[in-house]
């Protein structure tokens, strides 16, 4: 479980997040929506420690993030795998070389152990023969389940994902989610995703903070976001036109 | 006042980059990958500069120096000592800083502005660590290499020159090489292409790790890193040869 308790946050005096206070469960896929320059990666970011927040707290199943010196810290983030918006997957690296970069640097494995983990988790996110290929020989969706593979493969117990679905084709978005769902639930992870993709909220959304102009304005569940009457989150979520047409009718069929 | 806090921002970064490696192994592993990126693959360009940079050395010595009293063996001497005193140092430290520089800080920064920096620092890899510590420890151990061998190949061309030129007898040429030699300034080279190690792959590499924006600011970080080492290693020049030579 993460625990965010009033968590502020500015860049040279601007204010970007102010006093958020949500709690994030295990085995369920968590949600940060918000338009974008809404703040969602900047507490993504303050979540995991790249970002150092102003105040607030921020505790790993009762593990007080802040309070820990770096080197703590570092050992915490073992614990952790972060898929990133670009993937970020090393240039001058295979896939092979990618994925057991962390088992190389952290794990006593053998070679032929580290060999097999990688299999393991290229199969898991249904891979296959791309082992001695570079990042740069493989499609965007490719690159986003290499990465997903990499951030599983030291068995994190806590995933964060940012923006997993950006320059993906709606199907393969689906795929992804759907992968990132799955894991979360067969490990037990608590997974915190950020995204501005309602087709993800609608999918995956067990757990869906909405950040609004660095406040927390709403959260609750992919069932209850539709029947929300907060003003921002409407603005949000049904901003084009289909959205809307979608709504109305929702609205004409509950109330025949 | 700008100055003053990059100055204090870059010892910051040096003190999380020379800390304890998390596994040793995977530190040698790149390592020698950077020997071979930053070292070897400079061999080639320092042989072919240093070699024209001899053969001028001698002809301009020698077109310069027509006063019969001075004997022709001062040619090779000359030649063998701006070699050894400056060109094959200093000369080399800045070619270095342009080639290896741009390298360093071009690719620190794409690694920041792809997250891939952000990736290690997730994953709890110290990444200023592991990115430049392999970078400094390759330089300072390759470079005193290219500097011997600069010094040899620099004298070799200026044999050349003479024999193909006719400019100067290569009896003269090889005696001056040889006359009055003072083994210490093989060692103040040295000791200078060290110092310039640390400058040419440190500053840049500084730039490179706190490049924010895009593909155009990456190209910045990597002028600024070849500009401001270039500046060090002429001003720490000055500063070694005071203090060596004096």
């Amino acid at each position: 479980m993460v625990i965010l308790r009033n968590i502020n946050k500015s860049f040279n005096g601007e204010q970007v997040l102010y006093d958020i206070s949500v709690e994030f469960e295990p085995g369920k896929t968590n949600l940060i929506i918000g338009k974008s320059g809404s703040g969602k990666t900047v507490l993504m970011k303050s979540i995991i420690g790249l970002h150092v927040v102003d105040n607030g707290k921020i505790f790993y199943n009762d593990r007080d993030f802040v309070s820990m010196n770096h080197k703590e810290q570092r050992n915490l983030r073992k614990e952790m795998g972060m898929l990133f918006q670009g993937s970020a997957l090393f240039d001058s690296l295979t896939v092979e070389e990618n994925i057991r970069f962390p088992l190389d640097m952290f794990s006593t494995m053998t070679e032929q152990e580290k060999r097999n983990r990688v299999n393991f988790c290229l199969n898991r996110v249904n891979l296959d023969n791309v082992n001695r290929l570079f990042p740069a020989e493989i499609s965007g969706g490719m690159q986003k389940r290499v990465a997903i593979a990499r951030a599983i493969v030291l068995n994190p117990r806590y995933l964060f994902c940012d923006e997993p679905n950006s320059g993906l084709d709606p199907k393969t978005a689906l795929v992804i989610d759907k992968l990132i769902s799955d894991i979360t639930h067969e490990y037990n992870i608590t997974t915190i995703i950020n995204t501005h993709d309602m087709n993800s909220v609608m999918e995956i959304g067990e757990k869906v903070v909405f950040i609004h102009q660095g406040h927390k304005c709403w959260e609750g569940t992919n069932v209850e976001i539709m029947n929300s009457d907060d003003e921002a989150l409407n603005d949000f979520i049904f901003a084009s036109d289909f959205a809307k047409k979608v709504k109305e009718r929702n609205i004409d069929q509950s109330s025949s | 006042m700008k100055i003053l806090t990059e100055i204090g921002k870059y010892f910051i970064l040096m003190a999380k980059v020379f800390s304890r490696p998390e596994k040793n192994k995977m530190y040698y592993k790149q390592i020698f990958r950077e020997i071979e990126s930053l070292g070897i693959n400079s061999i080639g360009i320092v042989v072919v500069i240093s070699i024209f940079m001899g053969a001028v050395i001698t002809l301009q010595t020698r077109y310069n120096l027509e006063n019969p009293m001075i004997p022709m063996y001062l040619i090779g001497l000359t030649a063998r000592d701006t070699m050894l005193l400056e060109f094959s140092s200093t000369m080399v430290g800045l070619i270095l800083a342009g080639k290896v520089g741009s390298n360093i800080s071009s690719e620190i920064g794409h690694m920041r502005i792809t997250e891939q920096i952000d990736a290690l620092e997730v994953m709890g890899v110290n990444s200023a660590c592991y990115l430049i510590l392999p970078k400094v420890v390759a330089c300072v151990f390759f470079n005193p290499f290219l500097t011997l061998l600069s010094m040899f190949v620099g004298v070799f061309g200026g044999w050349l020159a003479c024999v193909s030129t006719g400019a100067l007898p290569s009896s003269d040429y090889l005696y001056g090489i040889q006359y009055w030699f003072v083994p210490f300034y093989v060692a103040y080279a040295l000791i200078k292409t060290v110092v310039f190690a640390i400058i040419i792959t440190t500053v840049p590499a500084y730039c490179g790790y706190n490049v924010k924006g895009g593909a155009l600011e990456v190209g910045r970080a990597s002028t600024k890193g070849i500009v401001t080492s270039s500046i060090l290693i002429l001003l720490f020049n000055v500063i070694l040869t005071q203090l060596l030579l004096s």
